[in-house]
């Protein structure tokens, strides 16, 4: 309870913001489409009112103030908007059908999923080879940085393009890219928690006179549980975003990232906004979800108190 | 009979700023159910000396033998049990399941496994607590059973780095006082590096006082103490004068510089 508190407030300060910025973002919208619809307003052609600052404008039109909140295509739109059009598209129609962000969450989580499962693995491997092997060490870190300093967005077209024209469509070139930005937090994560066992600890495994393998499997490997846990926070949100982008560029059907790029493309900002809040919304479950597991795991190994 | 010889071990580290001579004519047997201690500021190279017995360091010259064989073959065949300054306990294991790890790497069987984890972990007075997890016991607990780890494969040999040098007096004076009763039920061959003059009396048979740059001994002390050592033995006569004579080897060594 006593972490709930902070979080509600952060969230009660945005909202409000949120609110705020609504009036000044949409009244100039406002004040044309109330002219349309009969209602006097200050100034009263749209040339004269282009030159009148968004707050001016809304002390000067006190009547249309509450329309801000309830354009069809507004600039901004009002927190009850979005949260009506999340409510509308996930609770208010069946999950089969195009329309529904259930669908289409799904189509994103499962290229999410198979992209990070396949990018953990990739990472786990990679850190295993570069604790093991001094060769790896020196070559692959340095490419694994390089990988990500290249935008993203001007990977994901590639991949899709040349995978596309392989004949390799639809889960799987999105997968990839979430396997792209997923695998590099694990390599991280692992090869410094492979590493974290002290000279110490080492040297009584040679006394034993143990073997490499049992070094890895009874030290190391437990030993870099709690920073793999870390790297698999990151790595999950770094996969949706990474399954979203694979979606944009390539005019997708299907997915968080084409319900917003439709959004955008038809006019119509509340799909967008609704796409965005789906979206962060799984990826809090995620994370969410590999917090719990963490908490388990180190629980039952003791680690946790 | 000798279970350890030295011969004009020298170990010598090549650094940038030159050659450290951790060790230069180290000569010393051990002889079996020795108990023998290390004493002597930091840098005499007494723990360096310790490790190169374990064959986790490599002398540079001279001959060292354990058990007749190299260190490093000593090492192979597992003839002793390394106690660390630190209890290095892993915390994700229970303490039971942490004396069982060597148990585990040696290929012990299952069975084979309980009975002796179950035997040693009586040896160090921690029977009942082997389902705990090590953060739910003190220090000087944690130590003890780590002493229990060491025991678990049935080396002749016992070496312990500085392993109460973490603990406070009175922990200290008490598992001093187990691992003598120890040593006498198990007649084990005991190495022990220590900072403590009267740590180092009480528990030997023989004291090697060391003193740095090189790191060599100075003196080896034959300890006439009795078997058996109650701790208010070290108001004794005999105890303040060994006391004494360790603490003149001290300070000669300081001497050279």
């Amino acid at each position: 309870m006593r972490n709930v508190l902070p979080i509600l407030t952060v969230v009660a300060v945005l909202l409000g913001i949120w609110v705020l910025a609504v009036v000044p973002m949409n009244i100039h919208l406002a004040v044309d489409q109330a002219q349309r619809d009969g209602v006097a307003v200050q100034p009263d052609t749209p040339t004269a009112r282009q030159d009148v600052g968004a707050v001016a404008l809304a002390l000067r039109n006190p009547a249309v103030l509450s329309a801000t909140y309830t354009l069809d295509r507004p600039r901004l739109p009002g927190p009850q908007q979005v949260i009506g059009e999340l409510w509308r598209t996930t609770v208010g129609t069946r999950i089969t059908s195009k329309q529904s962000l259930v669908y289409h969450g799904w189509v994103t989580l499962s290229a999410t999923l198979l992209g990070f499962a396949m990018g953990t693995t990739l990472g786990i491997a990679l850190a295993v080879g570069i604790v093991f092997s001094r060769t790896m060490d020196r070559s692959v870190m340095p490419w694994a940085i390089a990988s990500q300093t290249i935008p993203i967005l001007a990977l994901a077209p590639m991949i899709i393009v040349m995978l596309g024209s392989m004949g390799i469509q639809g889960l799987l070139p999105k997968a990839i890219i979430s396997a792209y930005l997923s695998f590099f937090p694990v390599v991280v994560g692992m090869v410094k928690g492979l590493r974290s066992p002290d000279a110490m600890q080492l040297d009584l495994l040679r006394t034993y006179y143990a073997s490499p393998g049992q070094g890895f499997w009874k030290l190391r490997l437990p030993a870099s549980l709690p920073y793999l846990f870390a790297s698999l926070k990151i790595g999950i949100s770094a996969a949706l975003v990474g399954a979203i982008v694979g979606e944009l560029p390539t005019g997708a059907r299907a997915g968080f990232g084409a319900r917003m790029l439709v959004g955008d493309q038809y006019g119509q900002p509340l799909v967008t906004w609704a796409a965005l809040f789906a979206a962060a919304i799984t990826a809090a479950l995620l994370v969410g979800l590999f917090s719990v597991m963490e908490r388990a795991s180190l629980k039952r190994m003791g680690m946790v108190r | 009979m000798t279970v350890i010889s030295a011969k004009s071990v020298d170990l010598t580290f090549q650094t940038d700023d030159g050659p450290v001579h951790a060790l230069k004519d180290v000569t010393l047997d051990i002889n079996k159910g020795d108990f023998v201690s290390f004493i002597g500021p930091s840098g005499c190279g007494k723990t360096t000396f310790l490790r190169c017995i374990a064959g986790l360091e490599s002398p540079t010259g001279g001959a060292l033998t354990v058990n007749g064989m190299s260190p490093e073959q000593a090492r192979k065949a597992r003839a002793y049990g390394y106690v660390f300054q630190a209890a290095g306990l892993y915390p994700w294991r229970t303490i039971g399941g942490n004396v069982k790890l060597p148990l585990e790497i040696m290929g012990f069987s299952k069975a084979e496994q309980a009975e002796r984890v179950n035997r040693v972990l009586d040896l160090v007075d921690l029977a009942g607590f082997e389902r705990k997890f090590p953060w739910q016991l003190s220090g000087g607990m944690q130590q003890r059973a780590s002493i229990a780890r060491a025991l678990a494969f049935d080396a002749d040999i016992l070496l312990m780095d500085e392993p109460f040098g973490a603990l406070d007096e009175i922990v200290r004076d008490h598992l001093n006082e187990q691992l003598l009763k120890l040593w006498a039920r198990t007649d084990k061959t005991i190495g022990f590096v220590t900072h403590s003059i009267p740590e180092a009396v009480y528990l030997s048979t023989r004291i090697v006082v060391m003193s740095p740059r090189p790191g060599r001994i100075t003196d080896v002390i034959e300890s006439t103490l009795p078997k058996e050592r109650p701790l208010d033995i070290r108001d004794s006569a005999e105890f303040i004068a060994i006391a004494h004579r360790v603490r003149d080897g001290l300070r000669a060594g300081h001497s050279y510089d």
